[in-house]
């Protein structure tokens, strides 16, 4: 006696969404039954094992039809085939588009290429994710970054529209796709203890100040490409540190300021000239690739580092990057004030941000 | 009379990639009516093309508009070789030629591939214009309405219900042609759906032009089948209920009975008028039904369970034809409480005396023959006393009557067709010749006006073993129309047989099996108001008014409209509970819906019976003659099955009940769904016994003491279940109604009598006690008449199957009728759904036991898959549900369902419950006090009257008189109580039942604001979406985002799809039908070769299911319509060679497509209408 053949169908289209969300983070058919009796759901409608079975099947059937339009959202809401409520295509959609900062995390800054799909199963094994999770999170990130590229317009407001998802997650992807495209290095072990949102948040300030479309909203790749000529420009903030006599200028401002308010000042004017040779370096050099993608290890090896080893509160670092910002506008001889402010906003709101344990 | 059809097409959209080189498509569009195509121009390059082609103009035939579909073929344009179809979209035009239907099909349709299924979408514009018709040969039929409801369609009233009408045509079968071998599957699909487009187009035209001949307007309750003959050919065949339907102005109640008046008359009455009652009628032919020989069945449950007369099968030459089987048949357990004795019309208490005892069959027949004539000897009253009579007169009139019906029913309808014409009077006359005139007075309407229906008689069904022969002449169809015929008149006999001139709720189908063919017919026996039936029924409509009789409609339907001494089966005769004064049987088996103005105690449940049966694999004749031997046994066990489950839930009558029996090589499957429920008029029915065929064993004895005790308890266990709590008018009586007290009580707890000696001992009693007491006690000894004895292991595994049947969880009902009885709530909840099983036996060792028992289970778990899925719905009512059952292969069982989930509003079926005991016990006083003293008054007329009564009938009025006052009393005594007593009674139970609700509230709440709080999220969302899917537009995303430079101005039609809702219900709850927009008649073939690829049969058949479900829904969307009602699957067949990677499924659907809109200020018309007929009732009597 083996049931051959075992059909459901719902005019309006019947999902559960913890069976939806088992089946997104690839349970199979089996383990999802064994999670679901272990659930309870069993007691709701007095159901047997065989019943919940066979509605799980049923319902990784109808996902996986759906899959297809899951691909292209915009779909779902003009396809015939499903009847779906549209708040419950919004769910869909959403957790469809839904992934695991722990997965993310090791495959944010890399070539989302085949080869990097490769090495998803290590991937799976490290973050405790099943493979097929992985591979669905993994083609996710792929297919918006492939539709987004060459769009204009902004890279979070192309996301939303194209995939209907909601402003944070679209938010997200755009961390997604701006790190890919600039293959920022994210896997050292330095950097290991910055979360996925830390990064997100850096790739946020980054592309609403250092990117093409900072400053004009109707150009190809706007917020996918860095500002060349912000980067070119960039290398005139050198003479903070190459001049001399500015440096010192900057460095006597900087602690006038500073003195008496934060118990390692003595830290901060020792290691002055080294962190804002550190913060200047970063910057001129920016216009090599090579050095954008290693900028998070730079700001963590050259700046981060040393004011954690002298032991600054999150509290001393933001007084002295504030001061470190405004003091450079009272130098006189000191001329590239828009290029300096557009570069250290967002570099004090990166460090900020990842400056923690 | 021609007409233009004009075609635009307007633009396509998620075509498939049909270039791999550029993932693009060229494509352009055909569109074909008749034999001219036209062709749009190719639009290169996109995956979302913009043809706006102008109108395409096709001048044709009205004739070729309702045969011919609009085919419009998507193809991709390719310069080298041929070019690739897309796939296809067939458009039925049908609903554009009726005047006041749709205007114009507008909207995107699935493109849709035999092969691949659904590929894209495109947007179509299509137009009729139709010119005046004035041939008076005209071959076709445009404007005829189609309705597959089976009841008046909700925004029309019936001005006159023409009758049954019936077409079939036939064809050689594309698949197999001999150019099948060489065409592509793909090529012998469409050929196939084109056919049966054709066909089905064909069929409807020429039932049109019966409807016309008929003097009608509309085809209700439309039922259109395929037959596939394989090598024979290919039958597509309908029956329907030729009327003339008004349309009912906009603003008028819904419901269609308003117009009607309350106080139609039954027949019987209508019928009264001068009785020549001297007139013989002619008895001692051979009653056919009660005159089969005894029957080989072990010992007969009953004796009042008459084994359903078998008629042995004839095999004839080469076709063997097997028949039978009323079902009507009720094998009888009641007590017929208030037996009242009078005009020397003995209820013969011998026989139901007896009934413990087997009796045999022929013995009860005599029985009832000896009698029969006693009736007829006292005089019915002269024609002039009638309208005044009294309620005494009249009862013995409509004895009479009844009888006479019958007689003149058996007469002409016997197998002797003897005449017993000069019997009628003039109404009758009118009425009967109004029927007969008709070759089938059959219905396939399902429920109707109320008025229409005057009496039911029962279940009755035809079924005959046919071996399919090739049709040599598609244009002749002689044989399959002969074969119908035959079973049509055997169901007319029968019906006849019951006393019956009509059949209601009557259906055809067929099984299948290489070259055997099952068909089957089944309907409902009844009575109907002529007034429905005759041309100019205005006139004598108001004559009718005269002959009123002020019967509650609420119960009129139950009483027997065969005579009480000649019944054509043994049946238990009670009076009526309700209205106290005609005869109503102990069960009542129908296949119509539930009367909306039927008083039900309780809720219903789904009752199944099912049952299979091997046979030995054999071929032609004698496959035939097995399977035809077979049949009898498969009834009479599904309807044992029905009975004992009836019993089990305490309900004494079943509704919508649909039994098939479907053909496999090695064996039989039967199924029977019907709806269970206590119908207020009928006697409770007593409980089961359990009998050891060795009284001595004593272990035998315990163990039949605990299945005994079981039973019992499921019993009581239902009886709460259901909330079946009758009125226990009885009870309040102590003084004459003693005896049965004790006994009464005993029942209401649920048990019958276990012990087989007190029976006895009661029995004994009574026959010394006083008449009164013996009757009753009489009606008493035959209550626990119904004895299933354990005589093997046999018996053993049926009853176990009979307890082994769940109940719904709690917060669920289901049932097969249209709504539930008992909930009058609904909330616009609604969830359709299909769902298909198919189970592979393991082949060893198969027996029927075995097969039984996975039959059981197969349809048991379906129905708690159900549950499952749709416990989110809670608290709610699957209805409508559809089993149909399939021998697809060898060893394969295949089991469709279509059904409805509908919710409805605890809270208040609460109220409404608690409220319904006291309006309805309010009328009841009104009517019960209002009856008796009509009686007097009229007993005292009626005596100065009628001077002529005979002398039995004057001695009799003494015993009615003391009747009368013993009525009186207890209704006087029964009423108070009634509006105290079992109001408090039902309020202790609604209590821990709105407990229960108020938990499930409470949940429903949580899971509601859960919900909610998501939604509200979302829905922000998704309307600050809405914008971008426009902008969208514009740069369009994804694969085919590439296309960038070419920014079409494409519309995506909004950025949703108009959502369908879709019941096999005739309504949707919570809105008002306004307008009927056509019939949906739909034919699909899908066929794969990458089954594995596709996720297997389960993968293939549910995204098939998908895509029909898809397709209707752009139809009717297009038609400008928001929903399908009446939605039925009819055909699922479905093929598999696994081996070969390959699968075929074809599936056949229909549904009326109609637009609603949101009720919200009716209450529910039923109430209002009880109110209604009530008050007029009390009225006219006054």
């Amino acid at each position: 006696m083996a049931v051959e053949l075992d059909v459901f169908v719902g005019n309006t289209t019947i999902m559960d969404e913890e069976v939806y969300q088992l089946w997104l983070d690839g349970y199979t058919v089996n383990d999802a039954v064994k999670v679901r009796m272990e659930g309870g759901v069993m007691d709701e409608c007095e159901a047997s094992a065989d019943v919940l079975q066979s509605d799980t099947m049923d319902q990784y059937r109808t996902f996986q039809m759906c899959e297809r339009l899951l691909h292209s959202p915009a779909k779902l809401a003009n396809q015939l085939l499903f009847q779906i409520p549209p708040h419950r295509q919004a769910m869909l959609i959403e957790r469809y588009y839904a992934f695991d900062d722990a997965f993310v995390r090791e495959v944010l800054g890399k070539k989302l290429s085949k080869g990097t799909k490769k090495d998803l199963d290590d991937i799976g094994a490290k973050t405790g994710v099943t493979l097929k999770s992985c591979r669905r999170q993994f083609d996710n990130f792929k297919r918006v970054f492939k539709v987004v590229e060459e769009l204009k317009g902004p890279l979070v407001e192309n996301i939303r529209h194209h995939f209907l998802l909601s402003d944070k997650l679209a938010r997200d992807y755009a961390a997604i796709v701006f790190f890919a495209n600039n293959r920022f290095e994210t896997g050292k072990r330095k950097l290991q203890y910055l979360t996925f949102q830390d990064f997100a948040f850096c790739a946020g300030q980054l592309i609403n100040s250092w990117t093409v479309g900072a400053l004009d909203n109707q150009v190809e790749d706007m917020d996918v490409d860095l500002d060349k000529e912000f980067l070119q420009e960039l290398k005139e903030l050198k003479i903070l540190i190459s001049d001399k006599d500015l440096l010192d200028q900057h460095k006597s401002l900087v602690c006038t300021a500073l003195r008496g308010k934060t118990k390692a000042f003595n830290e901060m004017e020792a290691n002055f000239k080294n962190l804002s040779r550190g913060l200047v370096n970063i910057a001129a050099k920016l216009t090599n690739t090579k050095d954008v993608r290693d900028f998070f290890i730079d700001l963590v090896e050259k700046f981060i580092e040393p004011c954690r080893s002298d032991r600054w509160t999150a509290g001393d670092m933001r007084l002295y990057l504030t001061h470190y910002t405004n003091s450079a506008h009272i130098l006189d001889t000191f001329k590239h004030q828009v290029v300096w402010d557009r570069y250290m906003g967002v570099i004090k709101s990166c460090i900020f941000k990842m400056y923690h344990d | 009379m021609p007409g233009k059809l004009k075609a635009k097409i307007v633009a396509g959209r998620h075509l498939p990639v049909m270039d791999r080189a550029s993932d693009l498509t060229d494509a352009f569009v055909e569109v074909k009516f008749g034999n001219t195509t036209f062709k749009t121009d190719v639009c290169p390059k996109s995956l979302n093309p913009q043809w706006n082609s102008e109108w395409f103009k096709f001048e044709v035939d009205d004739e070729d508009l309702q045969d011919e579909p609009l085919q419009i073929t998507v193809l991709d344009h390719d310069t080298y070789s041929a070019n690739d179809a897309i796939g296809k979209v067939y458009i039925d035009i049908d609903p554009l030629l009726y005047s006041e239907a749709a205007s114009v099909i507008s909207g995107w349709f699935p493109i849709y591939d035999t092969i691949h299924g659904i590929r894209g979408e495109i947007n179509i514009l299509v137009k009729v214009e139709l010119f005046n018709d004035l041939n008076r040969f005209r071959q076709s039929s445009c404007g005829v309405k189609f309705f597959c409801t089976t009841a008046i369609p909700r925004c029309y009233r019936a001005a006159m219900v023409h009758g049954f009408v019936e077409e079939l045509v036939v064809n050689e079968d594309p698949e197999y042609q001999w150019i099948d071998r060489i065409r592509t599957p793909r090529a012998s699909n469409e050929a196939r759906q084109r056919l049966i487009s054709l066909m089905s187009g064909e069929l409807q035209r020429k039932i049109g032009l019966k409807v016309l001949e008929m003097g009608g307007n509309a085809v209700v309750g439309y039922l259109q089948c395929f037959d596939l003959e394989g090598e024979s050919g290919l039958v597509v065949r309908a029956i329907g209920t030729a009327c003339t339907l008004d349309k009912l102005s906009s603003g008028s109640a819904p419901n269609t009975n308003t117009h009607i008046h309350p106080n139609t008359a039954p027949a019987s009455n209508a019928c009264n008028s001068p009785s020549k009652d001297g007139k013989e009628p002619v008895f001692g032919e051979d009653l056919p039904l009660s005159s089969g020989p005894p029957t080989p069945f072990r010992a007969l449950p009953t004796s009042s369970s008459s084994p359903p007369p078998f008629s042995p099968c004839k095999p004839c030459s080469r076709q063997s034809s097997s028949s039978d089987t009323d079902l009507s048949l009720t094998p009888k357990t009641e007590e017929p409480r208030p037996v009242r004795r009078r005009s020397g019309i003995f209820l013969c208490p011998s026989s139901p005396i007896l009934s413990t005892e087997t009796l045999s069959l022929p013995g009860s027949g005599s029985v009832g023959f000896g009698h029969s004539s006693a009736p007829r000897a006292t005089t019915p009253p002269p024609p002039s006393s009638i309208h005044l009579d009294s309620a005494l007169l009249r009862k013995s009139v409509s004895f009479t009557e009844n009888l006479l019906l019958a007689a003149s029913g058996m007469g002409s309808g016997g197998s002797a067709g003897k005449e017993a014409g000069p019997l009628k009077t003039l109404l009758r006359q009118q009425t009967q010749t109004a029927l007969e005139q008709r070759e089938f007075p059959f219905f396939t309407l399902t429920s109707f006006p109320a008025g229409f229906l005057v009496h039911v008689g029962g279940v009755v069904s035809a079924r005959s073993v046919k071996l399919l022969d090739r049709i040599h002449n598609p244009d002749e169809p002689e044989t399959r129309d002969a074969w119908w015929e035959e079973i049509r008149q055997e169901i007319k006999s029968h019906a006849k047989a019951l006393g019956c001139h009509a059949v209601v709720g009557y259906s055809e189908s067929t099984s299948i099996c290489e070259e055997v063919c099952i068909l089957s017919a089944s309907g409902t026996a009844a009575i109907l108001n002529p007034r429905y039936m005759r041309e100019g029924c205005l006139d004598i409509g108001s004559t009718d008014h005269r002959f009123e009789e002020p019967s509650p409609p609420s119960c009129g339907f139950c009483h027997i409209p065969y005579d009480e001494f000649n019944m054509p089966f043994p049946a238990q005769l009670t009076y009526c509970y309700h209205c106290r004064r005609q005869k109503v049987p102990d069960v009542l088996f129908t296949t119509i819906d539930l009367p909306p103005e039927a008083s039900v105690t309780g809720k219903g449940c789904l009752i199944q019976a099912r049952l299979c049966r091997l046979k030995k694999k054999a071929q032609g004749e004698v496959n035939a003659t097995a399977i035809s031997n077979l049949l009898p046994f498969m009834e009479y066990e599904l309807h044992t099955q029905l009975m004992n489950k009836l019993k089990l839930r305490s309900m004494n009558a079943l509704f919508c009940l649909h039994i098939q029996i479907s053909v496999g090589e090695n064996m039989l499957l039967g199924l029977a769904s019907a709806t269970g429920v206590y119908l207020t008029a009928l006697p409770a029915p007593g409980g089961i016994q359990i009998a050891g065929k060795t009284p001595g064993d004593l272990s035998n004895e315990h163990h039949i003491l605990t299945i005994q005790k079981r039973i019992n308890d499921t019993i009581a266990k239902n009886k709460e279940l259901y909330q079946i709590n009758p009125p226990k008018l009885f009870v309040l009586d102590p003084e004459v109604f003693g005896v049965i007290n004790m006994e009464l009580t005993e029942e209401t707890v649920g048990s019958p009598i276990p012990e087989p000696r007190q029976r006895h001992r009661l029995l004994r009693s009574h026959s010394e006690s006083s008449d009164e007491l013996s009757e009753l006690d009489l009606s008493h000894g035959k209550k626990d008449a119904f004895v299933l004895e354990i005589d093997d292991t046999d018996a053993l595994e049926d009853i176990h199957s009979l307890l082994t049947d769940a109940s719904p969880p709690t917060g669920f009902y289901s049932c097969n009728t249209e709504i539930m009885p008992g909930i009058f709530n609904w909330t616009s909840g609604v969830q359709m759904f299909t769902s298909v099983r198919v189970l592979r036996l393991s082949n060893a060792n198969l027996t029927n036991q075995g097969l039984n028992k996975t039959f059981t289970d197969l349809c048991e778990n379906l129905l708690k898959s159900f549950y499952f899925k749709l416990r989110s719905m809670i608290p709610c009512c699957l209805c409508h549900l559809k089993f149909t059952v399939a021998v697809p292969e060898e060893e394969l069982i295949q089991v469709t369902v279509t059904a409805v989930a509908m919710t409805f509003d605890k809270d208040q079926s609460q109220e409404k419950l608690t409220e319904k005991p006291t309006t309805k016990g309010s009328t009841e006083t009104e009517e019960q006090l209002q009856f008796p003293l009509e009686l007097s008054t009229d007993l005292s007329t009626n005596m100065q009257t009628s001077n002529k009564i005979s002398g039995t009938v004057s001695l009799l009025t003494p015993a009615a008189k003391l009747y009368q006052n013993q009525l009186i009393m207890v209704h006087s005594a029964g009423v108070p109580e009634s509006t105290t007593v079992s109001p408090r009674a039902a309020s202790v139970d609604y209590g821990s039942f709105a407990d229960r609700c108020s938990t499930w509230l409470e949940l429903l709440k949580m899971k509601a604001h859960t919900i909610r709080r998501g939604s509200v999220k979302t829905s922000r969302r998704t309307q600050s979406l809405a914008h971008p899917v426009s902008s969208l537009d514009r740069s369009s995303p994804l694969p085919e985002g590439r296309s960038r430079s070419l920014r079409s101005n494409r519309s995506f039609g909004g950025s949703s799809v108009p959502v369908v809702k879709m019941t096999p219900v005739s309504f949707l709850p919570g809105t008002r039908i306004i307008k009927y927009l056509g019939i949906i008649n739909m034919f699909f073939i899908r066929e794969t070769t990458s089954l594995r690829e596709e996720g297997g049969i389960s993968g293939f058949l549910h995204s098939f299911i998908a895509e029909v479900f898809a397709m209707v829904r752009a139809h009717v969307a297009a038609l400008g319509g928001n929903a399908v009602v009446s939605y039925s699957m009819k055909e699922c067949v479905l093929m598999e060679n696994p081996n070969k990677n390959q699968a075929q499924c074809l599936i056949n659907v229909s549904g009326d497509a109609v637009i609603c809109v949101r009720e919200t200020d009716q209450e529910p018309p039923s109430v209002a209408n009880i109110g209604q007929t009530c008050c007029s009732s009390a009225d006219g009597a006054t």
